[in-house]
């Protein structure tokens, strides 16, 4: 017991929830928890077996693959980035986890599959379902978020599983890497029920090596959970514009985690302050830089012991939105299955300044892009990309990777188009519902977006959360990813209702047809002779008998 | 198989088919007719089931109850409509936005290549608005449509009401699982294909848009809503789309399903149903609904607004509201309830809608007549041809036996030339390509030199080049260099008989209520023409089963089946005015039917006209 205490851990855990009304009337909610784990991550051959606040199923993952870095996120429902604005943190709609590996790994892939399938336990999730056909290595899109400067990307595991569906056994086990569970602090707003009667709603475990202080003396593993709902008042609201805490979560907040040492509400009341009724006041006000946006924030601190017995309801009204600067989407263009055609739209929203987008489209196998067909066109000119990866797909093996530097004009749209075949499946190939459709992962446009204000790129231990996730380098620009919604293609299909019947017409067709026309090729013909009569045959016994020539 | 491989067996065998080549073609085509009709004979045919698991077991409870509110909005848009005088594009973005709807406008622009005289429209120009409601926590990639055309004057007002009055009650709801796009369509069919292009990105027909800028994935199935008042006493479904295409047979019996559980009155070709199968009336009604299916379903054009969808490879239909004289009268909340039932349960589908029947005939709303039903009543016709052919082809060989036995030797004719059978082919073929190209073409010229408008001109074209291609034979004799000998009309017959064949095989396939009505008029006089028959009378009866004359009589038997028969001068004004309709599919939407008419059935028809005049 004295020997934890004494063991000079600097082992951290913090915990924030931001809310955020949203232009359309929504109301977006982001937790964020952040363990922080004090250990020499670079010596992995020692074993580490001391565990206090970092979870570990987690670490030994960690230390077993050799993972540098690792992100995995359970998405349900599409970010609506136009309606919504930017996330904090972004991802696809389904799952997706990418993955660094130390360099001193030989046999990559192989870990990747292991990796795969041990996550796919803790986490209670299809993530089983990666393997090398929808696995890609990206060469430029996602770079490490953490320590280190990581080049090589054959390090790099990248895979999205457009169809998994999120629910409550997904978030149990996410719930149960927190220190304090569901028991104390914001975790226990986390109620299935409600979390999941919402428009959005998204889960991540962020892992990766951090400094442990300004100076980048020590260094830590940082584990971040991150969970993102959006609520939709008009349903739930009655079409009133007024929502609390119990209303959102049917639970209000009773004393901070015991564990943590920072606890925080935020909530953001940067547009029409005064319109704002927030019960109880905070005297407490925070500024911070967010997205290329400065926003003022009422911070409610729950280690503060008065805080409570009062934060029960917050009351506000509707505001405007700054228009997101980078938006994209993406579709299926044409119809029947044989062809198709991909179509990439990508906005820049900045009034003067050009920026460069890179990005990056995983296509599975079964649609066969044409390479030759892709253009990049921006105000209805061609716009030649500085830079392309592309990797072709090979057949039930690996998908096309296709990664692109594109310089977006400001004020524009751009539009990537890419015309694809559909393939036929064998038929053990087919899932078990084929007329569903097959699923395309999102693609991902990945930008330093031109700020409007200046960006903060000093390290500081109080920075909130939502606002250091991704480290800001330079003051004029911040790091936007941007998911596409996943596509879903139809891809021709027999009628599997009628096999019985498909076989036995085949059957018949090729016994009546091939069997006859086999005996007519194969036949030898021979002249038949004529029967002669009774008499004659008599007589040509007699005369063979004789040794006579025959009779006709 | 020994047959092939036996000459003697082979020998009897075609010994028999051409001696009773005649009496077995007749058989095969009265077969074929008391086929056709017995397939409206209720115990003949199959009682609809829904095939859909996703749509068979879950029930759904409707709760749709703004009907006063679907009417009042139906009020306001009239008013605003007539106020714009078109769509009142401002006045619906902001009631879609005010439902919580995502909502974009699509502007379009068509030139028709001649105007169209029964919409009264020439350069078209107008703007779809259509509102998106996401479904939570779902990925974008699915969606439904309900569609209302803005229309001219008094007409469909209800149904634009009845769907904003949907949006706001559907908005409020959580269960769904796909976006549900709300859109209204201006100038009916022209701005659903814009919009439908505009989706998909294509474009087929030259139809000038802006671009969409929200979009919800692949849309799964569509409903298009036609309702003109406020009381409603029966729903029609309308099935027939674009080229004759038919939605899967499971939209049809989730209406069927819903009007049962309600308790609304449903009627498929504007006819009720009747329980007396056995009964003369009972029959005929049941026929009649059936001929009309398949007169509606042969001249390809889409018969509401969902036709064009079908394309797209999605599920559509057209509900539109009937206010007869019955006592029976339900309100604009009920329809509602109907059509929450339908979405709901569209809503629950895991696939699309592939389990049921794609090709089928509806005698009744609730009695179908499957593909492996009504085929055989086309291969008893299709039969008669190949009979022919092979009849021929025997004929043909049977003098080439006869030179092998050296009677013959002197003077063997080298069989007829190419040419011979090849230029009645081109020629006829070149005569349906200007059939098909000067029309449109020469539409200026003619109203130029005659006192017409330019329809008028075009509708008239087509008859006159139609008219003057029955003159060919003596200018193909022209062009021949030698006389036309008794196995050149034999070798071109035989050519003609299998290429009608395979067209009418193929149509068949496609579209069969279009190759049965031409088989059924086309097969007898092609079947038995020869040059030795009677000229005059011969040439009279093969210009009466001209591919003109069917569409002639189709129009008189349309009239008749929906009760609104026409004199004959009124008769011949709606046959122009088809022509022109079917050239205007044909230019705006895609519609094969008049390509496939002067493209190849009419030039194929040319080659037994030149049969005829063979000498």
């Amino acid at each position: 017991m004295w020997c934890i205490i004494e063991s000079k851990s600097r082992d951290q855990f913090q915990e924030e929830l931001v809310i955020r009304p949203l232009h359309s009337g929504d109301i977006y909610a982001s937790f964020q928890f952040r363990t922080l784990w004090d250990t020499d991550f670079l010596q992995e051959r020692q074993k580490v077996s001391h565990y206090r606040l970092f979870p570990k199923s987690l670490g030994q993952v960690l230390s077993k693959f050799s993972v540098r870095e690792l992100h995995i996120s359970f998405t349900q429902g599409f970010w609506r980035t136009m309606q919504w604005g930017q996330p904090f943190i972004p991802s696809p709609p389904g799952a997706e986890l990418w993955v660094w590996f130390h360099d001193t790994v030989s046999d990559v892939d192989g870990n990747w599959k292991e990796l795969t399938n041990v996550l796919s336990g803790i986490f209670c999730a299809s993530l089983n379902f990666i393997d090398l056909t929808n696995t890609v290595q990206p060469s430029a899109s996602f770079k490490p978020l953490g320590l280190g400067n990581a080049t090589d990307h054959r390090f790099l595991r990248y895979a999205t599983l457009p169809r998994e569906i999120v629910c409550t056994e997904n978030l149990t086990p996410w719930k149960k890497l927190l220190p304090c569970g569901s028991k104390a602090g914001l975790s226990v707003l986390l109620k299935s029920e409600k979390l999941f009667h919402s428009s959005f709603h998204s889960q991540a475990v962020h892992i990766r090596p951090v400094c442990q202080d300004e100076q980048c003396t020590s260094k830590a593993w940082e584990l971040r959970q991150t969970l993102n709902v959006v609520f939709d008042l008009y349903t739930s609201g009655q079409g009133k514009k007024e929502w609390s805490l119990f209303k959102m979560f049917s639970r209000t907040l009773t004393e901070a985690c015991p564990l943590a040492t920072s606890s925080k509400v935020y909530v953001d009341i940067t547009d029409n302050p005064e319109l704002f009724e927030l019960s109880p006041a905070t005297p407490l006000l925070s500024q911070a830089v967010v997205l290329g946006d400065r926003r003022t924030y009422s911070v409610f601190d729950l280690t503060r012991a008065e805080m409570f017995g009062q934060l029960r309801s917050l009351n506000l009204l509707l505001r405007d939105m700054l228009r997101p600067l980078l938006h994209a989407e993406r579709y299926v263009a044409g119809f029947g299955l044989q062809t198709g055609e991909i179509h990439t739209v990508i906005y820049n929203n900045h009034p003067y300044r050009a920026f460069p987008v890179l990005l990056m489209d995983s296509v599975p196998w079964y649609l066969q892009l044409y390479i030759h067909t892709l253009t990049v066109t921006s105000k209805s000119r061609d716009n030649k990309p500085s830079y392309i990866h592309y990797q072709p797909a090979k057949d039930r093996h690996r998908p096309h990777l296709l990664e692109m530097l594109i310089q977006l004009p400001p004020h524009s749209m751009t539009e990537v188009t890419v015309q694809f075949e559909r393939a036929l499946l064998k038929w053990t190939e087919y899932t078990p519902d084929p007329n569903h459709g097959f699923y395309v992962g999102s693609s991902v446009v990945s930008a330093l977006v031109p700020s409007m204000v200046a960006m903060n790129t000093n390290f500081t231990q109080d920075q909130p959360l939502f606002s250091s996730f991704v480290p800001v380098k330079e003051e004029s620009s911040y790091f936007v990813r941007v998911y596409t919604e996943p596509l879903l293609v139809n891809l021709p299909t027999p009628d599997f209702s009628m096999p019985y019947n498909v076989i036995c017409l085949t059957c018949t067709v090729v016994a009546v047809g091939y069997g006859s026309f086999y005996n007519l090729l194969t036949r030898t013909f021979q002249v038949d002779e004529p029967s002669l009569p009774l008499a004659k045959r008599l007589a040509n016994l007699i005369r063979r008998i004789r040794g006579v020539p025959l009779l006709a | 198989m020994g047959l092939l491989s036996d000459p003697n067996r082979r020998k009897a065998l075609t010994n028999l088919l051409t001696r009773l080549n005649a009496p077995i073609c007749m058989v095969c085509y009265l077969a074929a007719i008391v086929w056709f009709m017995g397939l409206a004979f209720e115990p003949f045919t199959l009682r609809t089931y829904m095939s859909e698991n996703a749509m068979g077991s879950t029930m759904v409870e409707e709760r749709f109850s703004s009907g006063e509110r679907a009417l009042s909005l139906a009020k306001e848009f009239d008013a605003h409509k007539r106020k714009a005088g078109g769509m009142p594009v401002e006045w619906l973005v902001k009631a879609m936005q005010a439902r919580g709807l995502e909502v974009f406008t699509q502007s379009f622009s068509r030139k028709l290549p001649f105007p169209d005289e029964n919409k009264e429209r020439y350069m078209v120009r107008g703007t779809n608005v259509y509102g998106i409601l996401r479904a939570p926590r779902a990925p974008r990639t699915e969606a439904l449509v309900i569609t209302a055309p803005c229309s001219p004057g008094n007409s469909d007002n209800q149904a634009v009401g009845l769907l904003l009055a949907l949006a706001q009650y559907f908005r409020n709801q959580i269960f769904w699982a796909k976006d549900i796009i709300f859109l209204v369509n201006e100038h009916d069919l022209i701005g659903m294909q814009a919009w439908l292009e505009g989706y998909h990105h294509t474009n087929i027909t030259g139809m000038e848009y802006s671009p969409l800028q929200g979009r919800a994935g692949s849309i799964q199935a569509a409903l298009s809503l036609e309702l003109s008042s406020d009381v409603i006493t029966s729903l029609d479904l309308i099935l027939e789309g674009l080229n004759g295409q038919l939605p899967n047979l499971d939209l049809a019996n989730l209406f069927y399903a819903f009007c049962q559980k309600l308790g609304v009155l449903c009627t498929i070709q504007g006819k009720l149903q009747r329980n007396d199968w056995d009964t003369a009336e009972g029959y005929t009604h049941a026929a009649q609904t059936m001929m009309l299916m398949v007169l509606k379903q042969a001249c390809g054009r889409s018969w509401g607004d969902h036709g064009l969808f079908l394309r797209y490879h999605i599920e559509a239909a057209s509900i539109r509201g009937i206010n007869g004289f019955r006592h029976y009268k339900m309100d604009v909340a009920t329809i509602g309830r109907l059509l929450e039932g339908m979405v709901r349960k569209l809503n629950n589908l895991l696939e699309r809608l592939h389990q049921s029947y794609f090709f089928y005939l509806l005698p009744s709303l609730s009695r179908f007549v499957s593909i492996g039903y009504y085929m055989p009543a086309f291969g008893l016709l299709a039969v008669i041809l190949l009979l022919r052919a092979l009849d021929l082809w025997v004929n043909l060989g049977a003098p080439a036996l006869e030179a092998v036995d050296g009677v013959t030797e002197a003077e063997q004719p080298s069989g007829p030339g190419v040419l011979t059978v090849l230029t009645p082919v081109v020629i006829s073929h070149l005569t349906g390509v200007a059939l098909y190209l000067l029309p449109v073409h020469l539409q200026e010229m003619a109203v130029e030199h005659f006192p017409v408008s330019e329809t008028e001109a075009v509708v008239l074209t087509a008859v006159a080049i139609y008219t003057a291609g029955l003159a060919l034979p003596h200018n193909t004799q022209r062009l021949l260099s030698g006389e036309g000998t008794e196995q050149g009309w034999k070798v071109l017959k035989l050519t003609a008989l299998l290429y009608l064949a395979v067209l009418l095989g193929c149509t068949a396939l496609i579209n069969f209520s279009l190759g049965f009505v031409l088989a059924v008029t086309l097969v007898p006089i092609t079947a038995s023409m020869t040059p030795h028959m009677p000229k005059a009378l011969s040439a009279l009866a093969m210009v009466l089963l001209s591919p003109a004359f069917t569409i002639l009589y189709c129009v008189f038997i349309y009239q008749e089946l929906i009760e609104a028969p026409v004199s004959v001068g009124e008769g011949w004004m709606l046959f122009l005015s088809v022509i022109s309709q079917g050239i205007l599919d044909h230019a705006l939407y895609g519609s094969l039917v008049y390509p496939l008419l002067a493209l190849f059935i009419y030039p194929c028809w040319l080659m037994f006209w030149n049969i005829l005049f063979w000498s």
